[in-house]
């Protein structure tokens, strides 16, 4: 497998929030905005890219050489937990700029179901570090792309007239349906 | 009395799915057909009983300052244990949820009830607590995955309900499925609930 079908894969075929349902929480919950929805999915691509190496690092150097395989869950909630931790405290001192946009949505990230979704399913096709660090990137590309285009349909619904039982959350979920159903387009697409 | 209404709690009023919104991920995901809406969130219930009776006992020795990291073990130590029984157990449901059964750790809903319910109440009305969540949430999982069935394969429960001159609509087993069902049952819900109130 070759690293350019790898990184179309994951942005399109297997896009992580429309084929898969991982990070589907934060894919709601910040479209509200073109603008933070970027914001979220530049601070995801972060997290994820550097969980990403971490996790595989811990899996290979210390599950795998011990026999630990089964502590797998409980590693990386923790090693992603204080990736987050320490992220944060990095931005803070070193770039306040970068820090003040991306502030609030850094926390809400350890819960980001995508990330160790993403962490597990490297282990699970048995990357290598290279495909690992491919593979996250067209993830969070993926769930950038995705999420910002959502917040643009968002931004045009507020102004539709939308039955009073449907507004607000059903009218998302239903329109989240539709994106999906254009993004199967894809999987006839074999590279 | 309260122990009751702490039940009902969970299941009605704040329903996890169609009035919290909380724990949306494996709910789209692995409602394919009935039986994987129900097995989710039976496990998904045994883990939030368990975190929540074990929060809810050492709530007094957990420093307030790192009790998030805390949870987030204790609730991953239950998911691991059920991760493993289901493997031994229940191969054929271990194999269709997947991924989603570690994805139990990040689940909003359980980590919600430990911060919000579990850390500042005693055990016994926690364990209740998690029992009615644990119930509407699988409720609500059961009833997306039997409408996503019945009209994605014409089956309930794996036996065929709709056969015959019935053509299933397939896309309601595919991802975009999930979102459509799932958008139009809130609405639904949504509906209902103004309709009592008026």
């Amino acid at each position: 497998m070759n690293y350019f079908s790898i990184f179309i894969g994951a942005v399109l075929v297997n896009n992580f929030v429309l084929a898969k349902f991982l990070g589907i929480c934060p894919f709601l919950g910040v479209s509200k905005k073109v603008e933070t929805a970027l914001g979220m999915g530049i601070a995801v691509t972060f997290v994820m890219t550097l969980a990403s190496i971490m996790t595989w690092l811990v899996q290979v150097a210390i599950l795998d050489n011990f026999g630990l395989q089964y502590l797998q869950t409980i590693a990386f909630i923790l090693i992603i937990a204080s990736l987050v931790q320490f992220v944060e405290m990095f931005l803070k001192k070193s770039s306040p700029s970068l820090y003040e946009a991306l502030g609030v949505y850094l926390p809400l990230i350890t819960t980001n179901c995508a990330v160790l979704g993403l962490a597990i399913l490297n282990i699970q096709n048995e990357f290598d570090l290279m495909e690992t660090i491919v593979n996250s990137l067209g993830a969070a590309i993926g769930f950038t792309l995705a999420i910002v285009l959502f917040a643009g349909i968002r931004e045009r619904l507020e102004l539709a007239d939308v039955p009073e039982s449907l507004k607000g959350f059903p009218i998302a979920l239903i329109t989240a349906g539709l994106m999906s159903i254009a993004f199967l387009g894809f999987s006839s697409l074999s590279i | 009395m309260n122990l009751v209404k702490n039940l009902k709690n969970g299941i009605i009023k704040e329903n996890p799915i169609f009035v919290q919104l909380l724990g949306m991920c494996p709910t789209l995901a692995v409602t394919t057909s009935a039986l994987n809406g129900l097995g989710m969130g039976l496990a998904t219930t045994t883990v939030l009983i368990g975190s929540n009776l074990v929060i809810a006992s050492l709530r007094k020795f957990i420093p307030n300052k790192i009790r998030i990291p805390v949870f987030i073990v204790v609730i991953a130590t239950f998911v691991t244990l059920i991760d493993m029984f289901m493997h031994a157990f229940a191969l054929e449901l271990y194999k269709s949820l997947g991924l989603f059964i570690p994805l139990i750790v990040v689940n909003c809903l359980i980590l919600g009830r430990a911060e919000s319910y579990a850390s500042k109440n005693n055990i016994v009305p926690s364990i209740f607590d998690a029992v009615g969540m644990g119930i509407g949430f699988t409720l609500a999982l059961t009833v997306l995955g039997m409408v996503r069935e019945l009209l994605g394969s014409g089956s309930l429960f794996g036996a065929t309900i709709l056969g015959g001159s019935f053509e299933p609509a397939l896309i309601m087993i595919l991802p975009p499925g999930a979102f459509l069902a799932l958008g139009f049952l809130i609405g639904l819900v949504n509906f209902i609930s103004k309709k009592r109130a008026a």
